[in-house]
């Protein structure tokens, strides 16, 4: 399955990339994305994760198709 | 319910105005108007700040909001919403958000609109880059509680 995966902000500078798209062939979650993509780098400190551009958390299953989006914490208004 | 993400400046009394003159089904209805709007200041945790970039995620920002506006919109008797954000480049007076809600009752208006106001801080995807005087730049980790701490 083809998942595409955005990273904003400052996470965005720290990875380096504002977007990935990956392939699997098993079934993965959340949490498995970060760690194929970003092999070297532990997931930093409070980062937040959205499915389809609705909160999830770490261990939600992702679907062919999805978009998984990493960012921290969110500074509007 | 209108949701708009503006990159250009804008004016907050004008955008009110134009909506209420556009909705018929408040006329007669509304006894309350409660607005909020949240302006740009020129100092930070300490520095000077000439500047920011507002960055934020198109598609959940508007989706976010939206599911923010619903379940308020549930929870309190609330005629119509408001709300317009900036992106981009923004400077020291430059209104950043506006929340304007409608209802029958100030109590309805009041409570709605914080609550939007406090779900929008922690939910909408946005993310704010201050420019120092220095030119140095650095990314706002997070919101404050909302009020100025006594030392």
């Amino acid at each position: 399955m083809s998942i595409k995966v955005r990273y904003f902000a400052s996470l965005k500078e720290r990875v380096g990339r504002a977007e990935d798209q990956v392939e699997f062939t098993m079934n993965v979650t959340v949490s498995d994305i970060w760690q194929q993509v970003n092999q070297d780098k532990a997931l930093p400190e409070n980062i937040l994760a959205a499915v389809n551009m609705e909160y999830v958390g770490f261990d939600h299953a992702v679907n062919d198709g999805d978009e998984v989006a990493f960012f921290p914490p969110v500074t509007g208004g | 319910m209108i949701v708009k993400i503006v990159s250009e400046s804008f004016d907050p009394w004008q955008e009110i105005q134009a909506f209420q003159h556009s909705a018929q089904a408040m006329r007669g209805k509304v006894g309350a108007t409660s607005v909020f709007v949240g302006t740009m200041r020129d100092f930070n945790e300490g520095d000077a700040i000439k500047g920011m970039t507002l960055e934020h995620y198109p598609g959940m920002t508007e989706k976010q909001l939206c599911n923010i506006i619903t379940a308020v919109m549930e929870k309190w008797q609330v005629i119509d919403v408001l709300v317009v954000h900036r992106v981009g480049d923004i400077f020291p007076d430059d209104p950043i958000v506006l929340v304007a809600v409608w209802s029958s009752h100030r109590g309805d208006a009041f409570d709605s609109s914080r609550s939007i106001m406090e779900a929008l801080k922690s939910k909408a995807p946005f993310w704010k880059k201050e420019i120092l005087a220095s030119d140095d730049q650095r990314w706002v980790d997070k919101n404050s509680d909302g009020y100025l701490k006594k030392d």
